[in-house]
Parts: structure tokens; C-alpha cells; sequence
């Protein structure tokens, strides 16, 4: 079953992110980093990417067209800082590498299954 | 639909579902020109989308709507896996408590949705709801081990015991036709120490029940007027059954796990065993409410400890205690009624009168209404 680990934030949890010393930022960079490595040698990960948090554009249908705008599509004051899709047995794994996320809060979304 | 389908817990589920989206869209779109129709192809889609992307769904929903009956050890185990999983913490509590009366305690939705108050298409639509997230998140059904447990085992536990509260707090309210949730909270808790025997928990939650089970005949007067400890009865108590509950709490304590459910039956227990009011051994359960706090510092639990703290140390002390909780407690009918009765204690009759006036303004249960009502008066 795979699900789709979102890494969520407000705007002042990215601010306090891009404000880091260098030691911070990479302190926390290889926290973040090692709980990659270790789900992913398991077999867990099986992608994800760390997001900038800002520089968003948003496509969406309007009147039979589509429309490009500046911004994300969700609330602005919440970030999505990075995701990772997971392949694990069912919600009590994820839940467990939820839990073990060195970083903010995590939000676990069911994929359909095909 | 259950025709069309051919199974009756998918058709109720894609039917449930086609009502919710239509109760979610018609307000927005308005209600299309045949809604009959509207429904049945919106209900058809739904189930055929439901088939084809999760197959899992007939066996899950049979798994959660199969009846079970005490006995049997092969049953005994799916039990134990289906308390867990109504009980898991990524369902709403509301939906974890409905879910276990249901599959577990075999209640209809309109029971559990009289047992609430509420309406049984939003008990129904809840229910709905959770079934479908226990499929599309695919919450396991299984029991927890080693690490997970005692947290998971304190979710079922929380779940018990919000039932059993809502079925004891609410006795002699005017609603007849509610099922006894403090009986059935005490069956499950019951049939949890069978499954899962020698949980110090599990056993502590269960005495907590029997103790306050044991003194409920007392609770209301003849003219089903609430009663206060202080003015009970208490050769209406149940002795046989506070003894149950005294040992099921010596079989707690011999496992030697204390936990808050344990410190909270404990202090029924001296309660239960003094003679009187007057007799009550005041140092021992402050000791153990000060134990429970080191446990759980929760402000509920220090307006509780209050009146222990007024019998040993004055009213003066407990009201101290009492008004450092004013920020958190102030909307609390409860906070106001006990500052009224430690005020009264210490002769500030006017003051008193005062905090009984806000506890009335805030308090909604109709036998604690009458009981401050009589306070007043008196």
C-alpha cells in the first residue's frame, strides 16, 4: 500500500528553516537526511524530494481554459516543505515513520490503489 | 442498489455516501430536477469506483459488521484485533467510540446515536465515515506489540471510559430509552482483561467502573434527585460489588504498573469503604490524588483533589488551589459549583450564592441543574 508523506509547515516554520546558521541547517539537513537513507535502504521510500517552500505557480481550469497564476493552490500560510512516497504494509508503518520524522508535522494520504 | 450490487454492505455504504455528497452539493448547486435519479447514478459510479479500487472492501466491511459472541478462542483473537482497530487513533474519538459499540458491544446506530443525543443520520454518516477511512487508509487489524501497545492500549481504555462516563453521568436524566453505557463500558472493559488478561490498566479501569457501578443506587433520591457523596446513603451502596471492585484493584496492583486509571479507582475505593462521610480517610486520597497528578496534570484533576484538600488543610487552603485554576476552568460549571461549596464553608454565604448563580448559568444536565437549583434555595 503506498501512501504519500507530505512534510507540512506554516510560513514562520519556512522562515525559521531559510534563517538557519549553516551549522543548524546542515544539523537538521542530515537528521532529515539519515531518515531518507535508512527508509529507503529498507525498501520504504520509493521517491521524494525537499520542496523550496516558495516560487509556487498555480494551474487551474477556468471558464473552459486554464489559468496560470503566482501562488500556491492551498493556503498560503501552509507550506508544504517536502514529500516522500512510501510503500509499507498499511497505516501503522507509515504511522511509525511518521513518528520518526526528525522535522515538523507529517501528513499521511492514502494512494489509490490500481 | 442492493440488488444492482448484490451486496448489501456495499450498497448501504455507496447509498450512505451518494446522500452525503448530495447533502454536501445541493445546498451549493441546487437540487437537481430528478434527485431520485441523481442519487441512483451518483450511487452507481460511486459503487463502481468503490469495486474496482479496493477490493479489500467487502472483506474489511464484513469483518467490521460480523456479529461476535463470547466464547470461542479463534473468535477470541479477531475480538481483540477489532478493539484495536476501532480504537485507533487515527479515527476521530467520536467515530472510535461509535465503532466499538457497534462492532464490538453489537448496538444499533440508532442506540448509539440515542445513547449521544444525536441524530442517527449523523451517528450513521460518522460511522460511514470511519469504515471508509479504516479501507482508504488501511488501518491494520491487528493487536499492537512490544512498544506500540501501552499507547494503544491507552486509546481503547480512553474509549471505554468516555462511554462509560456518558452512560453514568447521564443516569436518571429524563432520556428512558437509553441503553446503559456505564453497563456496556464495563462488559467491554471486562471482555478486554479476558483478551488481553493481566494489563494493570485494564484492570484498574474496570475497578474504577465496578466501584462507581457499586455506588450508583445512591446517586438519586427516591424523586430521582440527584445526591452528593457527602449525603448518600451509603447502606444503599452495593457491598459485594465494591468488594469486586477493591480486589480487582489489589489484582492491578500486584502487576505492579501504576497508572492513573489504578490512582482514580483507588480513590473510589477509600471512599467506598468509609463508613461516612465524616470517616473518609482525607490523607490518603489526597496522597493518591497528589500521585495522579504527578501522572496526569490535568486541571480536571486538581478542581477533584480540591475537596480532599479542604478537609485536611480548610476550605481557605482549597480555595487557593481552586482560583489558581481560574484561567483554565472558568467556563466550567464544575469550577464555579465547588468554589461555591468551599465559599460556603467559609461563611461567605454571599459569594457563595454568586459562584452557584454562574455553575447554573453554565451547567447543562438537567439533574445537576436541580441540585444547584436546591442549593440556592436552601
Amino acid at each position: 500500500m503506498k501512501y504519500l508523506l507530505l512534510f507540512v509547515g506554516t510560513r514562520e516554520d519556512q522562515n525559521r528553516w531559510d534563517g538557519m546558521s549553516k551549522e543548524q541547517y546542515a544539523t537538521a539537513m542530515a537528521a532529515a537526511g539519515k531518515w531518507f537513507d535508512e527508509y529507503t535502504h529498507s525498501g520504504k521510500i520509493e521517491g521524494g524530494l525537499q520542496l523550496t517552500g516558495s516560487g509556487v505557480t498555480t494551474v487551474q481550469p477556468q471558464n473552459g481554459s486554464r489559468v496560470v497564476t503566482d501562488g500556491p493552490f492551498i493556503e498560503s500560510k501552509e507550506v508544504i516543505g517536502g514529500f516522500a512516497i512510501v510503500n509499507v504494509k498499511d497505516l501503522d508503518e507509515a504511522q511509525a515513520m511518521a513518528l520518526a520524522w526528525p522535522g515538523g508535522p507529517v501528513e499521511i494520504w492514502p494512494a489509490v490503489e490500481r | 442498489m442492493v440488488r444492482v450490487l448484490g451486496n448489501f454492505d456495499v450498497a448501504e455504504e455507496v447509498v450512505q455516501d451518494s446522500l452525503v455528497t448530495a447533502l454536501e452539493r445541493w445546498p451549493q448547486q441546487g437540487i437537481p430536477d430528478n434527485p431520485g435519479a441523481w442519487l441512483m447514478t451518483t450511487a452507481r459510479r460511486r459503487a463502481i469506483d468503490l469495486l474496482r479500487r479496493d477490493r479489500r472492501y467487502v472483506e474489511k466491511v464484513a469483518l467490521l459488521e460480523r456479529s461476535t459472541l463470547p466464547g470461542d478462542s479463534s473468535e477470541t483473537d479477531d475480538r481483540l484485533r477489532l478493539i484495536f482497530t476501532c480504537c485507533h487513533p487515527a479515527l476521530a474519538q467520536d467515530a472510535q467510540v461509535a465503532l466499538t459499540l457497534r462492532s464490538i458491544a453489537g448496538f444499533t446506530t440508532a442506540e448509539i446515536a440515542a445513547a449521544f443525543l444525536v441524530a442517527e443520520a449523523t451517528m450513521a454518516q460518522r460511522i460511514v465515515r470511519a469504515k471508509r477511512k479504516i479501507v482508504a487508509a488501511n488501518i491494520p487489524y491487528r493487536v499492537p506489540e512490544g512498544d506500540e501497545l501501552p499507547d494503544r492500549l491507552d486509546a481503547v481504555l480512553a474509549v471505554l471510559y468516555l462511554m462509560f462516563n456518558e452512560g453514568y453521568l447521564s443516569r436518571g436524566s429524563e432520556v428512558a430509552s437509553r441503553r446503559d453505557l456505564a453497563e456496556d463500558a464495563l462488559w467491554l472493559t471486562r471482555l478486554l482483561d479476558r483478551l488481553l488478561p493481566d494489563q494493570a490498566e485494564v484492570l484498574g479501569l474496570e475497578a474504577l467502573m465496578k466501584l462507581n457501578i457499586a455506588r450508583a443506587a445512591a446517586r438519586f433520591d427516591a424523586a430521582g434527585e440527584m445526591v452528593l457523596l457527602p449525603d448518600q446513603d451509603r447502606g444503599l451502596w452495593d457491598g459485594i460489588g465494591i468488594q469486586d471492585g477493591v480486589a480487582l484493584l489489589h489484582r492491578a496492583a500486584a502487576l505492579n504498573a501504576p497508572g492513573p486509571y489504578q490512582l482514580q479507582a483507588a480513590i473510589a475505593a477509600v471512599h467506598s469503604e468509609a463508613s461516612a462521610w465524616e470517616a473518609t480517610d482525607w490523607r490518603q486520597i489526597v496522597l493518591l490524588y497528589d500521585a495522579l497528578l504527578r501522572m496526569t496534570d490535568s486541571p480536571i484533576v486538581r478542581l477533584n483533589g480540591a475537596i480532599a484538600v479542604s478537609r485536611l488543610a480548610g476550605p481557605e487552603v482549597a480555595l487557593g488551589e481552586v482560583n489558581d485554576l481560574a484561567m483554565l476552568l472558568g467556563d466550567y460549571h464544575l469550577w464555579h459549583s465547588t468554589r461555591g461549596e468551599l465559599l460556603e464553608q467559609m461563611g461567605e454565604h454571599a459569594l457563595a450564592r454568586q459562584a452557584r448563580l454562574r455553575a447554573l448559568e453554565l451547567c447543562q444536565n438537567p439533574a445537576e441543574r436541580r441540585l444547584l437549583e436546591r442549593k440556592l434555595a436552601g
